[in-house]
């Protein structure tokens, strides 16, 4: 289950990407550019910085309300990054301005249509040549419903009720027929369907077209899509899970799982139990990244990385938490904590910049060069194609026949 | 004392999905690959237009229950496509259209407000609305609108994404790195709309986008869609390109404008034409017939005549004479997901029409459909060319043009090139943009500035 095309001992990263940073205080600091988190501009430097740094890919968060420091309920705090743009189309905008870097943008899949979101990561693909993904993402935010109005989602009181359990399970059951009728609208196309056979005035082969046809609990969708197959085949799909149910979403339908251990006695519980998932699943054969997720502050000495977060923290009122483990200290130190939850079976690691005007270029220009030396990251992009970078080969369409 | 010109807007159109793309020509390239939009849009900007248009598919046409496969079949996702865009261009207009009937208010704001930021306000969207149940079969809202819904739906699917848009009003993000004070409310974007298809309420997460709300068009052409373009749209899209049409459409939807309290420049009238460009006017005629029959093959003459008469006409030899059996009346089973279809509303008159035509000119079917369909408005030199779409639009058959080439990317190259270095020399179109907006190039207010006028004025 080795991927051909890169050394078993090489590990992955990606960034994520989110407003000034995962600290709540992180757009007070100089490096923040808080007033330029709506502009272009601004997401095509991190990127770029991204890329100079060689990851596989950055994702961007996205959300269908405000950011909230509760979990549930939209907050009126005034002290922190509120309002932000669409994902897909941030992803999008940042194409053509890179080559190498894949592009993971977050879309919430409770209230969207799957033919809407399939064509346009499709797209995502097409104008990146290749390097198009998707983290898909439940809200359980009855806020967020009523944005909608089509359906009300019930308010979760007790978190370990079979009430909360059953919606729980409901979301991400139909979060994975969502990822299913995407991931059939990018095969009905097979990939020579288009002919353009001027002799019998025929522009496609419609016998490569084809139906879903896809029934499930919540919905139907008929396809096939309007746009052709995308150049990767089948574009990554991602998933964030810290508990059974989600970890079941990301080993029936995803390529990229990010969970959040905090020790490596944890890490090597969650990747079973995720692998055992996929066995369930059908999909023991197919190569299946699970990251882990950290938040980051990086500095060259320890004790500054330490008092930069007592600053943060001290500017919000209070420490800062995260379902992730949250790192403090050197890109030397955090090489080796990579290392030590690699060996616990991660393949991969999503880092969250506490800062992203200051850990982003730390994870670029301090950390990568620790993990070049020690032979555990590329020196080089090695394909052309998100697929690529990760080992994953270029999928054979499901419809065409044999 | 003669009427000052009038200024041409000029925008063209990326044909999708369509049946006037010569794609068997060894110029055209990819309607799919990113590299064809670029091109595209750097011709265009280079033309220095208004906007480059998209329309929008959301089923694969049908004919006689199987997936039309002569046409261009296929296209990418609109939004997408305009994002990346605004990464290669700086000043061109976005223009999308995005279906408001399955689409929800809260998300068609996110993206369009999202994409005016991205494109530092060049987002425009197309609105226009469908009903069928076959285009719903690929959406969890499913199927349908009753048809006599559909403007309703629209109508208040537009109203309430301008109240999306209107719930950030500007001056909400402080980002006081000193005081630590982000926003100046602690709720901005607070809405709630309650209406007959919209029941929602909430906060909305994009703040105020540079044009305030990307610039609207409106496409439909019955009485319920001119009615909405002239009580909410900044621009309609017209098919009616002859002098004398245009006129009659123009003077029409202007005058539509006073009882919705607008001046006429608040709408422009953009109806959209093919052209045949060459060096002389003969090249150009000539052009124009090789490209009409390159886009209506024997295939296609016969598929184009099924629309009308509601049968498999496959068995007919298109170089021959018109079927004399009479079109099915029945409801139309023949052809889905084409607007077109609509046209031929009496198809029995039609194909009575047709067939004298036919008799009259010693047609064949293939003949007839080339005769019949489309024409390019435009054919002719440079020179005339350049004249005659100023005369269209100093006698008000239109404020300018959307222009669809025949071939894809490079079909609008020798436009820019030829034509349009003819009508700046006449002072009738634009050297250089002059604002950074499409609202600047269109010549409209920004939102605040007309509710400032308004409020003045009442």
């Amino acid at each position: 289950m080795s991927p051909s095309s890169s050394s078993p001992s090489l590990l992955h990263l990606a960034v994520a990407l989110d407003g000034t940073g995962w600290h709540p205080a992180s757009w007070r600091e100089p490096e923040a550019r808080p007033r330029e988190l709506l502009t272009a501009g601004y997401w095509a430097d991190l990127v770029a910085e991204a890329e100079r740094g060689l990851l596989d890919f950055v994702t961007i968060e996205d959300g269908l309300g405000p950011q909230s420091s509760h979990f549930l309920d939209p907050d009126e705090r005034t002290d922190q990054v509120r309002g932000r743009l669409d994902a897909v189309l941030i992803a999008s905008r940042i194409a053509p301005l890179t080559r190498h870097i894949g592009l993971v943008p977050t879309a919430v899949v409770t209230h969207t249509e799957p033919f809407h979101l399939s064509k346009a990561i499709a797209t995502l693909d097409y104008v990146s040549t290749g390097r198009a993904g998707l983290r898909v993402q439940i809200t359980a935010r009855p806020s967020e419903a009523a944005h909608f109005g089509r359906r009300t989602i019930p308010r979760i009181e007790a978190y370990d009720s079979p009430e909360t359990q059953e919606l729980v399970t409901d979301l991400f059951d139909e979060a994975a027929d969502h990822v299913e009728a995407v991931r059939r609208l990018w095969d009905s196309w097979e990939d020579d369907a288009e002919i353009r056979d001027a002799a019998t005035g025929r522009f496609i082969d419609r016998d490569k077209l084809h139906y879903i046809d896809f029934e499930g609990k919540h919905f139907s969708v008929k396809g096939p899509s309007i746009t052709p197959r995308p150049p990767q085949g089948q574009p990554l799909v991602t998933a964030l899970g810290h508990q059974t149910v989600p970890y079941r979403l990301i080993a029936r339908q995803a390529d990229v799982g990010y969970v959040t251990p905090h020790d490596t006695d944890q890490a090597r519980a969650i990747v079973a139990e995720i692998r055992a998932e996929q066995e369930t699943a059908g999909r023991a054969d197919e190569l299946l990244h699970v990251f882990g997720d950290l938040v980051v502050f990086l500095d060259d000495d320890p004790a500054e990385a330490a008092a930069r977060r007592d600053r943060l923290d001290t500017l919000a009122g209070e420490p800062y938490q995260s379902d992730a483990r949250i790192f403090t200290g050197t890109p030397s130190q955090l090489a080796d904590l990579l290392g030590e939850f690699q060996a616990a079976g991660l393949t991969g690691f999503r880092l969250r910049p506490a800062v992203l005007g200051h850990d982003l270029p730390a994870i670029t220009r301090g950390l990568v060069p620790e993990l070049q030396r020690r032979g555990a990251f590329r020196t080089d992009y090695e394909a052309d194609t998100l697929r690529g970078l990760l080992g994953l080969d270029r999928p054979a369409n499901r419809y065409a026949a044999a | 004392m003669s009427k000052p010109l009038k200024q041409i807007h000029l925008a063209a159109h990326f044909p999708g999905v369509n049946n006037t793309t010569v794609w068997s020509d060894p110029e055209a390239g990819s309607h799919i690959e990113f590299s064809s939009f670029a091109h595209f849009a750097k011709t265009t900007e280079r033309a220095k237009f208004d906007f480059l248009f998209l329309a929008e598919g959301l089923r694969l046409r049908e004919q006689g229950g199987k997936i039309y496969d002569l046409d261009v079949v296929g296209r990418p996702d609109t939004f997408t496509v305009l994002a990346a865009l605004a990464a290669v261009t700086e000043h061109l207009g976005l223009t999308g259209t995005i279906n408001s009937t399955f689409n929800e208010p809260y998300e068609v704001a996110r993206q369009f407000a999202s994409l005016d930021h991205l494109s530092g306000g060049r987002s425009a969207w197309n609105v226009v609305t469908s009903w069928d149940a076959f285009t719903g079969e690929n959406f969890r809202r499913g199927g349908f609108l009753p048809q006599e819904e559909r403007y309703s739906r629209a109508k208040e699917f537009l109203a309430t994404t301008q109240e999306l848009f209107d719930s950030w009003h500007g001056d909400e993000i402080l980002a006081d790195q000193e005081s630590g004070v982000f926003l100046r409310d602690a709720k901005p974007g607070s809405f709630v709309h309650t209406g007959q298809h919209f029941d929602i309420h909430g906060q909305f997460n994009v703040p105020r986008s540079p044009q305030g709300r990307p610039v609207v068009f409106q496409a439909g052409d019955s009485e319920e869609g001119r009615e909405f373009a002239a009580s909410s749209a900044d621009a309609i899209f017209s098919r009616y390109a002859t002098l004398k049409e245009g006129r009659t459409f123009y003077t029409d939807v202007k005058n539509r404008l006073a009882k919705y309290g607008r001046r006429h420049d608040q709408l422009l009238i953009l109806p959209a034409a093919s052209f045949a460009l060459a060096d002389t006017d003969a090249e150009a005629e000539e052009l124009a017939r090789t490209v009409r029959r390159q886009q209506v093959s024997g295939a296609t003459a016969l598929k184009h005549l099924e629309f009308v008469w509601n049968r498999d006409l496959s068995s007919y030899d298109p170089e021959g004479p018109l079927p004399d059996i009479d079109p099915d009346v029945s409801d139309n089973h023949i052809s889905k997901g084409r607007a077109q279809v609509r046209m031929y509303r009496d198809p029995l008159a039609t194909a009575r029409e047709w067939r004298e035509l036919a008799a009259a000119n010693n047609w064949s079917i293939r003949d007839l459909v080339i005769n019949t369909g489309n024409r390019q408005n435009f054919v002719g030199s440079p020179e005339t060319i350049a004249r005659t779409i100023n005369e269209y639009v100093q006698a008000d058959a239109s404020d300018g043009f959307i222009l669809v080439p025949h071939i894809t990317p490079t079909g609008l190259d020798a436009f820019a090139d030829k034509v349009v270095p003819l009508l700046q020399e006449q002072g009738v179109f634009r050297t250089e943009y002059e604002g950074p907006t499409l609202r600047h190039h269109l010549g409209l207010a920004h939102p605040d500035d007309l509710q400032d006028e308004q409020r003045v004025a009442s």
